[in-house]
């Protein structure tokens, strides 16, 4: 990469132009890092041939937080909410995969009825996700009126996530092990609304959208890209199934009792930006399906089994508070959690979990002490971007725009 | 009359703030949701998200500044026109929040001067709708000549605008 | 596809320069020497039977205590058809942290590597354009390794000893 030095700022040193740009006939447009319609801190720098896309320089790390690095300091439960701003749209769900990649480090085994209330959260946070996705896809191909109208569903996820763990976006929901309370009557309740009244919503915003002269003109055949390429740039999720490999981390390696459920995984074919909007929207259906029969499941339980919501482990559970204050080995294991002085076993172990956006992975190696020795990401947006410059080219710059919003690119994700 | 005319300036300057989302994490889908029907932002006259900061009025940071995205910052804020206001949304905006790393700036009081701070993480819309609030006070009781006066000039100094 | 069918597979072409057989939490995992990391790779993508064709993940940990092989590249690889996972891990000192890059069979291993350049200072060898990624690039060196501290040192309003450091 030739970096051309003359015509740049002293705050753009960083920024990397395409060779030779600066002498040949195209416009270089730089697609910068404040930008309304890129949904996030991403900069690239187009060539333009007129309005056709000739090549194109992505560059990123505008939101680095260093993670990783924050993780080697924090003991396993403090580590959650660093997990929640990774996708920031879906928290429950790595929230969830990093509670089960330390349940599977420490061999914590959890009862059905607290995997059903996980299936429960992780589909809701999965719909809430697509939800932002599509509507976005709306928005930026003009449409305004399909976000408006699904952003008040959102509002009623966000009040069941309330009532679990108190807070509505970076939620910190669940500890290792199970969920820090009983679900009350109150959140099944939202959850019944829910159920009852999303489908009617989500069946209105498919009408605006899926066979919409205008939204199909605009999205079909933007930003495609073949099964084989999509392998080997390591996508995962839906945007690889709309490219038409039907690979979901839920069916091939099951968790938290997905094995008990019965959903479809929805297959695109071209893998362009109408086939990923139509596969989010019927993962969302098959969602709100797998919803229903993890509540039915729920009711199920009854006597004393309905009231169970964690796995019996003292080591890593705190013990409820009447028993601090009466057992010595309660307040005991009550110390060692709080302040952090459980030893966590030596070990490494890679744990994967059906993101939003694809398989997010936790590499998790500990050496025997209070924090992990390492632990890294394994983040699907990071590894699906590396092919936007070549989805775009030949495309027109608005083409550009539909396709960075239709993957569903989250700048939290991406950095880390 | 200066004072009367001051007043329905203030009146209408408070009443039409154009904001500017300079969104970049999880704030920004808090924002997302204090723009769209259930906590409204458009009634308080922000209906009209500008993206250039030339048009616009108030610029609403929200979400974590690394140190690599500072300088952009700085320079969307120095292209933006007077009088303009800056509110820092959420934890990581004011003070770096729970990064305290060696990539993110701690508070974007490191690089631009501003007004109201929002603490939270995220702060809920509600929260955000006090803060621009609390900039339409600010703006009420601004008077004309604020952005003229010395004081104003050396604050600016300190962060090195000219 | 079981374990022990792939290490057979793996212990017939290359013998006993793949050491570190072990399986934590039901994961092959073995190490090869760094030379041969390509000719690994490249293998258990060609197989029939072991057809490990998808980069799962890529990335590196640093072992200040183990002389002349601080920094391990570690590679996550899948084979989606039968639904095998395997860790295989590469060492190499800290002096010379070479290592052949992946990118020309893995499109993924492009910022993957650049990643593990920026955080750990791996020189992959081959890489179309190794420079940091994440970081900003005045950044002279490499965060993640143990001697560097998480917290920015020039900063002012922090104290550390009212922060617990």
């Amino acid at each position: 990469m030739k970096l051309n030095k003359q015509v740049m700022s002293e705050t753009a040193e960083h920024i990397l132009l395409p060779e030779g740009s600066i002498e040949k006939q195209t416009t270089t447009l730089n697609l910068g890092p404040t930008h309304p319609a890129t949904h996030g801190v991403f900069q690239n720098i187009v060539e333009l041939d007129g309005e056709r896309i000739v090549k194109a320089t992505s560059t990123v790390g505008y939101i680095h937080r260093a993670f990783e690095k924050l993780a080697e300091r924090r003991p396993l439960f403090q580590i959650t909410p660093i997990t929640d701003r990774l996708n920031y749209c879906s928290s429950p769900l790595n929230n969830m995969g990093w509670h089960l990649t330390c349940e599977k480090l420490l061999g914590v085994k959890t009862p059905k009825r607290v995997d059903y209330l996980r299936v429960i959260i992780m589909e809701l946070s999965r719909i809430s996700d697509h939800l932002i996705c599509n509507s976005i896809v709306g928005v930026d191909s003009g449409a305004y009126t399909g976000f408006l109208y699904v952003m008040q569903y959102r509002e009623l996820i966000y009040e069941i996530y309330e009532e679990v763990c108190g807070s509505r976006l970076t939620t910190n929901i669940g500890r290792i092990g199970g969920f820090e309370r009983n679900f009350t009557n109150a959140a099944f309740e939202k959850l019944e609304k829910f159920l009852k009244e999303y489908p009617g919503v989500l069946k209105e915003f498919e009408n605006l959208f899926t066979r919409n002269r205008i939204f199909m003109d605009r999205t079909i055949g933007c930003g495609p890209i073949a099964a084989e390429r999509a392998l080997n740039y390591g996508f995962t999720g839906p945007n690889l199934r709309a490219a038409g490999v039907d690979y979901d981390v839920r069916v091939h390696s099951p968790y938290s009792s997905y094995e008990d459920f019965d959903f479809v995984i929805p297959v695109g074919k071209t893998g362009d930006s109408y086939d990923r909007f139509l596969v989010r929207n019927e993962e969302m259906w098959q969602s709100l399906s797998i919803i229903k029969q993890a509540w039915e499941k729920i009711q199920s339980f009854k006597g004393a089994e309905a009231e169970v919501f964690h796995a019996d482990t003292p080591a890593y559970y705190l013990p409820e508070k009447k028993d601090v204050y009466t057992k010595m080995e309660a307040l005991i294991y009550h110390f060692k959690i709080i302040m952090g002085e459980t030893d966590i076993p030596a070990g490494e172990v890679y744990h994967s979990i059906e993101a939003a956006n694809g398989e997010l992975g936790f590499y998790l190696i500990s050496d025997g002490g209070r924090t992990p020795y390492r632990l890294h990401f394994r983040r699907p947006c990071f590894i699906y971007y590396q092919a936007y410059p070549e989805m775009i080219k030949g495309g027109m710059l608005s083409d550009a725009i539909i396709t960075m919003s239709s993957l569903n690119l989250i700048a939290g994700e991406l950095d880390a | 009359m200066a004072t009367n005319f001051e007043k329905v300036v203030s009146l209408a300057r408070k009443n039409s703030i154009w904001p500017l989302p300079f969104a970049t994490s999880c704030c920004g889908i808090e924002f997302m949701a204090t723009a769209a029907s259930h906590y409204d932002l458009a009634r308080f006259g922000a209906e009209r998200m500008s993206f250039s900061p030339r048009q616009c009025d108030l610029i609403l940071v929200m979400g974590t500044i690394s140190k690599k995205m500072g300088p952009v910052l700085r320079q969307v804020y120095l292209q933006m026109a007077e009088p303009r206001w800056v509110m820092a949304v959420g934890a990581c905006a004011s003070s770096g929040g729970i990064f305290d790393t060696y990539s993110v700036l701690q508070g974007i009081d490191q690089v631009i001067p501003v007004d109201v701070y929002v603490p939270g993480c995220p702060p809920r819309p509600e929260a955000i709708l006090d803060g621009f609030m609390k900039i339409q006070e600010l703006v009420n009781a601004e008077g004309l000549r604020r952005r003229h006066s010395d004081q104003y000039k050396s604050l600016l100094a300190g962060y090195g605008i000219q | 596809m079981t374990n022990e069918a792939i290490q057979l597979k793996l212990t017939e072409k290359f013998g006993d320069q793949l050491t570190g057989w072990e399986e934590p939490y039901g994961m092959l995992t073995f190490t090869a020497p760094k030379e041969l990391n390509l000719k690994v790779l490249q293998f258990l993508y060609d197989d029939e039977a072991l057809k490990f064709q998808f980069l799962t993940d890529l990335q590196a940990v640093h072992y200040p205590d183990n002389k002349g092989a601080e920094l391990a590249v570690v590679y996550h690889l899948h084979n989606l058809v039968d639904n095998c996972r395997i860790r295989f891990k590469v060492f190499t000192a800290i002096q010379e942290p070479d290592v052949y890059s992946a990118t020309a069979l893995y499109q993924s291993a492009n910022f993957m590597e650049r990643e593990t350049y920026d955080f750990f200072g791996v020189n992959f060898i081959g890489h179309p354009n190794l420079i940091r990624i994440l970081n900003v690039d005045e950044m002279d060196y490499f965060p993640l390794r143990k001697e560097f501290p998480l917290e920015d040192q020039t900063r002012i309003d922090k104290d550390d000893d009212m922060f617990g450091r």
